[in-house]
């Protein structure tokens, strides 16, 4: 399952509902906003994405991390808008029958998420600058 | 045809949504130079960013029908 939210995640229910009776191992990964980068001190985080196609995408991930391991149940949310330090902006969460492929799963997962999701962020520094965050640019 | 732009790409444009002309069998390398020549400001960025035709991403060859749907994406930062 895969879904886009304005609203704080719910990564306690998101750990519910991979449970499985079949899945000895539940691996949870939370995304959070963190204060510095560097010497940079970040007030807040506001993340945008491309509306069907960020859902496409993270469809895609879902379908080739199933493909890839023996996976109960995943899920994975991100939040989009405004959000403090410390909140957290994506939730993957994995069930397999094994911790190994679990956490496997897991990070293939959120891995490829930050290499292909059209999904943003944009930097408001505490100075009050901001600056969209472009990775090699 | 209608292109999408995000992020700094659309600061740089100052919108989110541009009207370019090109012709019926344009690619997407055609529309790379055309919007960095219509708007010279997104010119350092376009080399950075993927073009999306109809939410699929392209490459240069890829070729553009007048319907399709356009997406200027800067490099991601999600997670």
């Amino acid at each position: 399952m895969i879904s886009l939210t304005r609203n704080p995640i719910d990564y306690h229910a998101l750990t519910e509902q991979v449970r499985r009776g079949n899945c000895g191992a539940v691996v949870v990964f939370l995304g959070t906003v963190r204060d510095l980068t560097g010497d940079r001190v970040t007030a807040a985080l506001d993340y945008e994405a491309y509306p069907g196609m960020a859902e496409k995408k993270m469809a895609e991930i879902e379908a080739e991390t199933c493909r890839r391991w023996s996976v109960g149940e995943i899920v994975l949310e991100h939040r989009l808008g405004r959000l403090e330090v410390g909140e957290v902006s994506v939730a993957v969460a994995v069930s397999c029958p094994h911790r190994a492929q679990a956490f496997e799963a897991c990070r293939y997962a959120i891995d490829r998420l930050k290499e292909l999701v059209p999904i943003w962020k944009k930097e408001n520094w505490a100075d009050g600058s901001t600056e969209w965050v472009h990775p090699g640019v | 045809m209608k292109v999408l732009l995000f992020a700094r790409a659309r600061d740089l444009a100052g919108s989110g949504e541009l009207e370019i002309e090109l012709a019926t069998d344009a690619t997407v390398a055609d529309l790379r130079r055309a919007l960095g020549a219509r708007y010279p400001r997104l010119a350092p960025l376009l080399d950075r960013c993927a073009i999306a035709v109809d939410q699929e991403f392209a490459v240069d060859q890829t070729p553009l029908s007048p319907a399709a749907v356009v997406a200027l994406l800067p490099p991601v930062s999600g997670g």
